[in-house]
């Protein structure tokens, strides 16, 4: 079973200081750490499990700048055997549209039994680059999956719903399913297997030799701001001892204790 | 005169809560953009439907079969490119959804029309459009100018529309389809989240705990503070995935809604898919180290700190005040 994986590197931010950059359509990226997008590595790990099923290749993809080859080398070292870098000029320039026709041109060559993509990027959040690329490529698709039993010709797959209900389909291969967090764990790379890793090569290709016409760019960024504050929160201030102290009081005023 | 088109969604006979928020959404850009506003209903058995939302949009167009009773987005994409080409409308809003997620990259794709997804707001500006959508773990919103075009798609955040009343004088009108489900994706069935021991929504107080929490053997920890203001434990997403706590716990999007008299979230950043399961709480705390975590934009109250410092002193200050 020949598997595609697109994963993304991505700022890690849900814990960092996030400052809008002197552009004011992007952030400082200098003191952010970067790394496989979440949803991706599930989406590997779901490749490796099949793989190890099936035998076949796992060719991972990402678009992206130089830095990318090290997210890359960590999949290779965590089960991939091929993986292709395209060239990203600037991120600015792209959108969740243009992003699928880039990977589709890269990926229309290969052979491919299953594509795996994350369900969201943390960072521009579209959760739309997985399924407009199964439409470029003509293939049916199944977002949001949690569990995948395939054969050599179809697949029965579980997406996650709202409320914790989930819906079971019966999808035909080729195909391509956008991956949820949880639906299996990831492995770690062993240190063996990332000094393997650091010796493999990574085809690059530059954008402009895959990219056949002008695409257009549907979306742009025209300014980034900081939320606006939708409720006056009270902040409970001091040492540990002093704001908890002021916490419990008022939980006891409402009664809850 | 323009349209605006507004998808209805639907799960197992019931309209869901983002199909009026929609309609919301639809009639104000119906205002300001001069149009129509309908609202489409692709479902089985659909009268029970057309009433709930009649006087809500200007005109419902219904197509009524048995391939529409449950979700197919490859079977909806067959109707909807249609309905979409033939009746040319400026803009068409869906929800924000597992179903609008799975549906709506590839019919934008098809149609080859603009599109974005998960937008908290949509303005027209002398017939230029402008989206807000939030990026980067929710920290920063973006402002986003969309090509012009004479049609655009967007799916549009739950809980950012409110659901309202509306007196519209409301036409009807059916549709015949020849549509039938594709053998290269078939729905099989639903399958409803197991239950377990605890119920996080009958509890009047809920601890729920994040990734912040590190370990899983840290836990205990907040299972004892639980234990000591009599509420239960609950969580986000990633401490389900890793399998620390039973998917019955997770609150969120994907999991739980409850709305309990307070909620503590801890180590929890506040990404719109928890909040959207908590914000009903009466009161909310939460103990997070980031002071920009988005979590206390939703809280009452709030503690800037490392939790493993706070949690222990706050157990023996509610053990004193008990
Ligand atoms: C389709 C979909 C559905 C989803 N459904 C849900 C859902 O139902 N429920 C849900 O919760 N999520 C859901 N998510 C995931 C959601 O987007 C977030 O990824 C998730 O809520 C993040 O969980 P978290 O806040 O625990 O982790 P993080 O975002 O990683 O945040 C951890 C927080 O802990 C804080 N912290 C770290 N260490 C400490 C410390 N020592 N002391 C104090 N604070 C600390 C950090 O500052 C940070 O704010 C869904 C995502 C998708 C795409
Ligand atoms: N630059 C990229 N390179 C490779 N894969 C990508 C890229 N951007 C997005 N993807 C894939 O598409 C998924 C969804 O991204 P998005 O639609 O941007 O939320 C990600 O989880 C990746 O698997």
């Amino acid at each position: 079973m020949d598997l595609i994986v697109c994963i993304k590197r991505v700022p890690q931010t849900a814990e960092a200081d996030v400052t809008i950059d002197s552009t004011g359509k992007d952030i400082e990226k200098d003191r952010l750490s970067f790394d496989m997008n979440e949803s991706d590595s599930y989406a590997l790990e779901e490749a490796v499990i099949l793989k190890e099923k099936f035998g076949g290749t796992i060719t991972v993809i990402s678009l992206g700048y130089q830095d990318t080859e090290d997210t890359l080398r960590i999949a290779l070292a965590k089960g991939a055997d091929n993986a292709i870098r395209i060239k990203a000029e600037d991120f600015n320039e792209l959108d969740g549209y243009k992003t699928a026709q880039i990977l589709k041109s890269s990926i229309s060559d290969l052979d491919y039994d299953l594509i795996f993509t994350g369900c969201i990027a943390t960072d521009d959040a579209y959760s739309q680059v997985g399924v407009t690329l199964a439409e470029l490529l003509n293939v049916p698709h199944a977002s949001l999956v949690i569990y995948i039993d395939a054969s050599e010709k179809r697949a029965h797959v579980h997406r996650e719903l709202e409320g914790g209900l989930m819906e079971h389909l019966d999808i035909s291969l080729p195909a391509l399913c956008t991956i949820q967090t949880g639906i299996n764990e990831p492995r770690y790379a062993s240190l063996i297997a990332i000094r393997r890793a650091a010796k493999k090569e990574i085809k690059v290709i530059s954008k402009k030799e895959i990219e056949n016409e002008n695409l257009l760019l549907n979306t742009q960024i025209e300014e980034l701001f900081i939320p606006p504050k939708t409720k006056e929160v009270e902040f409970l201030t001091g040492s540990p001892g002093e704001s908890a102290g002021k916490l419990a009081e008022i939980i006891k005023e409402k009664g809850l204790i | 005169m323009s349209e605006i088109y507004t998808l209805i969604e639907h799960r197992q006979g019931e309209i869901r809560d983002i199909s009026f928020e929609l309609l919301n959404c639809g009639r104000k850009l119906a205002e300001k953009t001069n149009s129509n506003l309908t609202a489409l209903i692709l479902g089985h058995n659909t009268e029970k439907l057309v009433v709930k939302i009649k006087s809500q949009a200007h005109r419902i167009l219904v197509i009524d079969s048995e391939v529409f009773k449950d979700f197919n987005s490859e079977s909806y994409q067959l109707a909807l490119s249609d309905l979409i080409k033939k009746g040319n409308p400026f803009i068409t809003l869906m929800g924000h959804t597992a179903f609008g997620m799975d549906l709506c990259p590839a019919l934008a794709t098809q149609l080859e029309i603009p599109f974005t997804t998960d937008c908290l707001n949509i303005d027209v500006v002398n017939n230029k459009i402008m989206v807000t959508r939030q990026v980067y773990d929710g920290k920063l919103n973006a402002k986003v100018a969309v090509r012009d075009n004479p049609s655009y798609l967007f799916t549009v955040r739950a809980g950012c529309f409110l659901a309202e009343e509306s007196d519209l004088k409301t036409e009807i009108a059916n549709i015949d389809t020849s549509v039938t489900e594709p053998d290269y994706r078939k729905f099989v069935e639903y399958i409803e989240a197991p239950t377990g021991d605890v119920d996080v929504t009958k509890s009047d107080v809920v601890v729920g705990i994040g990734r912040g929490i590190k370990e899983q053997e840290n836990l205990a920890m907040v299972e004892e503070f639980a234990d000591s203001i009599g509420g239960v434990v609950a969580c986000s997403r990633p401490i389900v995935d890793a399998d620390w706590l039973p998917k019955d716990r997770q609150v969120g999007s994907s999991g739980k809604t409850i709305k309990p008299k307070l909620y503590i979230a801890i180590g929890i950043s506040g990404a719109f898919q928890h909040v959207s399961g908590m914000k009903g709480a009466e009161t909310i705390i939460a103990i997070n180290k980031d002071p920009n975590a988005p979590i206390f934009n939703e809280a009452d109250y709030g503690i800037v700190d490392d939790l493993f410092k706070v949690l222990p002193v706050l157990k023996e200050k509610v053990m004193e005040l008990k």
